[in-house]
């Protein structure tokens, strides 16, 4: 199909979208690398009178060392994250992630901010975002404000942004000598989005893993923290009894949703199945 | 009816004044504008890889760009490289292999090939396999296009060498 007839607009500054979202309302959209906003348009599922186009703000580009935290510009391509020394090197769990997030053509033009943004429960950054206790900064009419990841994902592709705002960055704890972390899906295809994934962090002490942080995919209306699990997990050598211990309340605590092909016990079970790989390649 | 866009782009190295419908996405503009259709729509919603073009050198889904982001940039199609020689071994890896029966995806899938071996030239068969996973075909179940592509990978290494 094709999209149906939109207005469209190169914006110059922030304030310009900024301005515009404010005087259009639910009318525009806001179109970064479009892989899936140009999807809803050609199938006329969105049906905008303003289409604002922002992908010639530098202010927006770019990834950068800020002191304690990585900031990776909204603009940022997908592409761009997965090549990046800088995250290689600060936010390994980024770069493990990218490969995942569907096909090169897609990531050489979809955005971090726009998956962010976007909210997709089974998608890779939000559920990162997560699992590093990375934080959003946004920007509206009153200025910047910083929301931190595990406060921004409110429903099904719903956020903490405000009508008016726009997602200008996303911030990342740089990583520590005795961070871990790592990610692990199930995809019936490469590049498919997962039944289930996870995304994980810690800090190591000695054989034990500290402030463990787990972020599943595909499983809630939002990426999910497993917070139960977490604390069985907290303080402990992920050895094979602490893993079922951890396995057990996973299966417990964890309500996911059914998907087209999967069921609520399938992914269940599948959940508890990349809890237990994935915590043991954290096994010093 | 919204106002028409002036887009300023080179297309396989040809420089084009031309104006389009903000909704008129990089495939539509190509295909029904500038005239090259070997640029194919298949699902139009990103899924099948048929609309495969070269956008600043990098390769995008044609069906998931509006043409006005292409203004002053650079678009390469299948007829630019088919005609400067850039993928002639691709091509005839492909013919050699049987890499294509009904052709439609053809285009889309040696566009994305030539992005994995101009960038990972040292790809496994199983890395060639989930980098043309964003390319579908319904022919050949895939066999002969991985066979053709790991054949260039191999030819260029040796000819590196």
């Amino acid at each position: 199909m094709k999209a149906a007839a939109f207005d469209y607009v190169k914006a110059g500054s922030i304030e310009q979208v900024i301005d515009l979202l404010g005087r259009h309302g639910d009318d525009a959209r806001v179109l970064a690398g479009g892989q899936t906003l140009m999807a809803t348009l050609n199938m006329r599922l969105s049906e905008p009178a303003l289409v604002i186009d922002i992908t010639g703000l530098a202010a927006l580009r770019g990834i950068e060392l800020r002191g304690e935290v990585l900031r990776i510009g909204a603009l940022a391509t997908h592409t761009q994250i997965e090549q990046s020394p800088l995250v290689a090197r600060h936010a390994p769990l980024l770069t493990e992630a990218a490969p995942h997030i569907a096909h090169r053509a897609i990531r050489n033009s979809g955005t971090w901010g726009g998956s962010i943004a976007y909210a997709d429960p089974a998608a890779e950054w939000p559920a990162c975002l997560l699992a590093l206790g990375g934080t959003v900064v946004v920007q509206g009419p009153a200025g910047e404000r910083r929301i931190a990841g595990d406060d921004f994902f409110t429903g099904l592709y719903a956020t903490a942004l405000r009508p008016e705002e726009i997602i200008v960055a996303g911030e990342i704890p740089v990583a520590t000598p005795d961070g871990w972390s790592g990610m692990s899906q199930l995809a019936r295809r490469h590049g498919d989005y997962a039944i289930v994934g996870l995304a994980a962090s810690a800090r190591r002490q000695g054989r034990a893993l500290l402030s463990v942080r787990l972020a599943f995919m595909g499983v809630a209306t939002t990426p999910w923290r497993a917070r139960q699990t977490e604390a069985v997990l907290d303080g402990q050598a992920p050895d094979e009894a602490t893993l079922a211990r951890a396995v057990a309340a996973l299966r417990e605590e964890i309500d996911p949703l059914p998907d087209l092909t999967n069921t609520p016990d399938t992914k269940r079970h599948l959940a508890g199945v990349l809890l237990q790989r994935l915590l043991a390649s954290a096994r010093t | 009816m919204p106002d028409l866009f002036p887009l300023n782009l080179t297309v396989n190295g040809q420089a084009r004044r031309c104006s389009v419908e903000p909704r008129t996405h990089l495939v539509d503009f190509l295909r029904d504008d500038v005239g090259l259709k070997g640029s194919h729509l298949g699902c139009e919603h990103g899924v099948c890889g048929a609309c495969t073009v070269e956008l600043n050198g990098q390769i995008v889904r044609g069906c998931l760009t509006l043409a006005v982001q292409a203004d002053g940039g650079e678009v390469n199609t299948i007829e630019g490289l088919s005609q400067s020689g850039a993928i002639r071994d691709l091509q005839q890896a492909f013919v050699a292999r049987n890499a294509l029966q009904c052709g439609f995806c053809t285009s889309g899938m040696l566009m994305a090939a030539k992005e994995l071996v101009e960038t990972q030239p040292h790809a496994t068969r199983a890395e060639v396999r989930d980098w043309i996973s964003g390319n579908y075909c319904r022919c050949t179940g895939y066999h002969a296009i991985v066979d053709a592509i790991c054949d260039v990978l191999r030819q260029r290494q040796e000819a590196a060498r």
